[in-house]
């Protein structure tokens, strides 16, 4: 034990305790399906098999990993993508009865060895995006869905009643068993199916468990997340992670699952059968000494975790407040992670999966619940992380246990904080305009500051309330602004450039108007705007080391293809460049963190036994980030016209925004755009804000240019089949498809350039026709 | 009596140090790389170091975030 560290039998949460009657309830389980397997050992971290379920047939089968499907997609999403392209149709849509769950690992997923190494990556059709949307998570379910015996487990179909799936690893059994008494909501549960589960009764068994659910506000909104449960031997229950991005709970819950249980025999620091264990354990102890050395100095996410970004987003003027008008807010200290950290439970190890020194799954132990179902229970609650915080400044709320409320209640009722948070803000600033009011919003009065009428909005979504506000408000900004524009409530230009969406799917909290390379890094992304592809404000805005469209796009290039290839191995990003190296200041591109890629390098070659270098590494991430991308062009979306962004993620809208900031935009206007001090002194706000409107507006399709041609892309933004092959795809389904819309692209002029250049500028490829 | 920071201009001020130019500029975030002239300032020497007129000074902020 380290030092400071609480004896497991001396800590108490202090939570409430339920008492169900778990033998009433497995008893009124009906088996639907079962199948039986062979369990094998893992081999340099893969299964070798993925497992097939279809809910309308009962169907249970085992489908065999190939050499050629881990040389072209690695693992993963790469083969949560793969799984997909042979099982759907490009008509079909998250409701669709083909449309699947896909929960995957990664080869190097389950490692105790080097932190950070227990995520899953979730895919589905998005029912935000009607593309796909893939979302990484931490807690046990991955690790043990591969110990197991399965790299990955995809669900199609839908059930006709509530169920169950069981992966048993302990037996190599598994089951799909009707589920009528559980409780949906994911903290109830989870702990549920851990205790009716666990071979015996211990904290040990209850420990190689993990369950994947999503609760009732999942049920009814497009912002389901998924919970995954790890169970905290010293508080005694199930917490949560979530996979919260593209509404991958809501399609849980169409297709009828209550949850996903997964149970493990055993497991240890060698269940992945690495090739080269020595050089494992050597790369891994260096990472762990470097976290226990310099985090404290640096980023202090052991302390924090990831809410030590609250303050510093709030210096730089990137935290999102009253839906992004500003960045930065006299209140904002209210929610500083000092704040967070008076209410963090202490000195207890908080990592989401075994061996991550990193440890920033952060918690608050026995928080009374203030509203709600759950009004006067003690509750343990997972978090909050930066977003979630984040979320909170965006409606103007600047209450620490309002956000532990608004955290607790979005991830139990399966809200993603983030679509739900975003969303609201937007309805917040229509209902200030007019444009929303008390009768459109169902009685609610939904202006920025008020927490009650948040918090009433979640638990009128969560209960299935039909009115008509919550039943569009519950579906996204999207939805909302195609309903307001409907009834002619308001400006559509307004309506269309505040609410901050973009394919669909909800920003996440980080203000970008002065960061033309991050705008691309929200609108030139594939499943929509997650900040999970890349972080470029600082290199962009801050530093300033990326001036021209061919350095941001080459930022726009390595970076998403490098963060990609987390999500192919089941890896968590955070400690490659949330800790960096005492000497990485003297390397040659301090950014990449070249120690940590070297690191990874030797990692994944010490699991599999492969002989890659760093250059092999983003071609690995090349491949499915381009393959996802042929995907969505397939399914009717994937090009220029989709990576449209919102204006408020460019600029100011509103005159207000631009008084708030007038020196910066003043002089914006003088030293960018090339007007005199003296014309802009004359000049009304509302022109100048037109300015720069039309200016911002070319300088991100000069952008979307230079990226496209920088992927090798068409102008429309769509991957070349020359591109594919180069990438050692030969399908000739999916060739073809490429082939025919730059034909069809062709004929309807729009495989042209977007920005406007003049005399002096050259589009990026100086007019050769490359596709 | 200007230096240029990060590729901007600003004054020059006597006798400030890394620590204090940092703060001026609100750069608060903890993972940056000091440069003065292409050379490195360790971090142990920020307090001391004092800015030179007519300095070239980059303050990479590392990526860190999302």
């Amino acid at each position: 034990m380290l030092e400071g560290q609480i004896p497991i039998e001396d800590y108490e949460s202090g939570n409430t305790k339920n008492k169900w009657n778990l033998n009433k309830i497995k008893l009124e389980h009906k088996t639907i399906s079962e199948y039986n397997y062979i369990k094998k050992d893992i081999q340099k971290g893969y299964a070798n098999r993925t497992l097939y379920i279809n809910l309308n047939e009962g169907i249970i089968k085992e489908k065999k990993v190939t050499e050629d499907m881990k040389k072209l997609f690695t693992g993963g999403r790469g083969f949560g993508l793969k799984l997909l392209w042979d099982s759907i149709k490009s008509n079909t849509r998250w409701n669709s009865n083909e449309n699947e769950l896909i929960i995957t690992t990664g080869p190097l997923c389950g490692t105790t060895q080097y932190p950070g190494s227990g995520k899953s990556l979730c895919l589905t059709i998005s029912p935000s995006t009607d593309i796909i949307c893939d979302s990484n998570v931490g807690g046990f379910f991955g690790p043990y869905l591969k110990f197991a015996g399965f790299d990955a487990v995809e669900i199609q179909g839908k059930a006709k009643e509530d169920v169950i799936i069981i992966i048993d690893g302990e037996k190599g059994k598994i089951s799909i068993e009707t589920a009528p008494l559980e409780e949906t909501n994911s903290h109830m549960i989870s702990q549920q199916l851990t205790q009716m589960y666990s071979s015996e009764d211990d904290d040990k068994s209850r420990q190689k468990i993990s369950i994947v659910s999503a609760g009732m506000g999942a049920e009814n909104s497009y912002w389901g997340c998924l919970n995954f449960s790890f169970y905290d031997i010293r508080r005694k229950i199930p917490r949560l992670k979530q996979a919260g991005r593209g509404g991958l709970g809501t399609v849980l819950r169409d297709k009828k699952i209550k949850a996903i249980l997964t149970k493990v025999e055993k497991f240890d620091g060698v269940s992945n059968n690495p090739a080269d264990s020595v050089t494992l354990a050597k790369v891994g102890t260096k990472l762990h000494r470097e976290i226990r050395d310099l985090d404290r100095y640096q980023c202090n996410m052991r302390a924090v975790g990831t809410v030590h970004l609250v303050e510093i987003m709030d210096e730089y003027d990137l935290l999102p407040t009253e839906n992004y008008r500003f960045g930065s807010f006299p209140k904002a200290s209210k929610l500083y992670s000092q704040n967070f950290y008076k209410l963090f439970t202490k000195i207890i190890p908080d990592g989401c999966w075994h061996g991550c020194t990193m440890a920033c799954a952060k918690t608050v132990d026995h928080f009374t619940v203030m509203t709600g179902p759950y009004k006067g229970e003690k509750v343990t609650v997972d978090g909050p992380e930066y977003e979630t915080v984040g979320c909170g400044s965006n409606m103007s709320i600047w209450d620490p246990l309002w956000v532990l409320e608004f955290n607790f209640y979005c991830d139990t009722y399966g809200l993603d904080t983030i679509s739900t948070g975003t969303s609201i803000a937007f309805y917040m600033e229509m209902y200030e305009y007019g444009i929303l009011n008390k009768k459109r919003c169902d009685g609610i009065e939904l202006c920025f500051g008020n927490a009650e009428a948040v918090l009433e909005v979640i638990h009128r979504i969560a209960s299935g309330d039909k009115g008509e506000f919550i039943s569009i408000a519950s579906k996204g900004i999207r939805r909302v602004k195609d309903w307001l524009i409907k009834n002619n409530w308001g400006d559509i230009g307004i309506i269309e450039d505040c609410g901050m969406e973009s394919k669909g799917l909800e920003y996440s909290e980080y203000v970008t108007k002065e960061s033309l390379a991050m705008q691309g890094g929200y609108g030139l992304t594939l499943k929509g705007p997650q900040h999970d592809e890349a972080w470029l404000i600082f290199m962009d805005m801050v530093n300033n080391s990326i001036p021209t469209f061919k350095d941001k796009a080459e930022a726009l290039h390595y970076f998403p293809m490098w963060r990609t290839w987390f999500g192919l191995n089941g890896l968590c990003k955070l400690p490659w460049n949330d800790v960096e190296p005492s000497n990485n200041p003297k390397t040659d591109d301090p950014s990449k963190v070249p120690e940590h890629v070297q690191n990874y390098v030797d990692y994944q070659n010490a699991v599999t036994g492969w002989n890659v270098d760093k250059e092999e590494l983003i071609l690995q991430s090349e491949r499915c980030y381009n393959w996802q991308r042929a995907m969505n062009v397939w399914l009717g979306r994937g090009s220029r016209k989709d990576d449209w962004i919102p204006y408020r993620s460019m600029g100011p809208v509103t005159v207000m925004e631009y008084i708030s900031r007038r020196e910066r935009y003043d002089k914006y206007l003088n030293e960018k755009i090339g007007i005199s001090e003296g014309k802009i002194e004359k000049m009304k706000i509302e022109e100048k804000i037109k300015i720069i409107y039309d200016y911002r507006q070319d300088q991100y399709q000069k952008l979307s240019d230079a990226v496209y041609y920088r992927r090798g892309w068409t102008p429309n933004g769509v991957p070349t089949p020359n591109k594919m092959k180069k990438l050692g795809f030969t399908d000739p389904k999916m060739l073809k498809i490429l082939k025919d819309k730059i034909i069809t692209d062709e004929k309807a002029g729009l495989n042209i350039w977007g920005g406007k250049y003049n005399n002096k500028e050259k589009n990026p490829n100086d007019g050769i026709k490359y596709w | 009596m200007t230096i240029e920071v990060n590729g901007r201009k600003i004054d020059w001020i006597e006798n400030e140090s890394v620590t204090k130019l940092l703060k001026r500029m609100k750069y608060t975030f903890p993972l940056v790389v000091v440069k003065i002239n292409d050379k490195i300032v360790l971090r142990s020497d920020f307090k001391i170091k004092v800015i030179p007129d007519n300095s070239n000074i980059d303050v990479i902020h590392m990526i860190s975030g999302g």
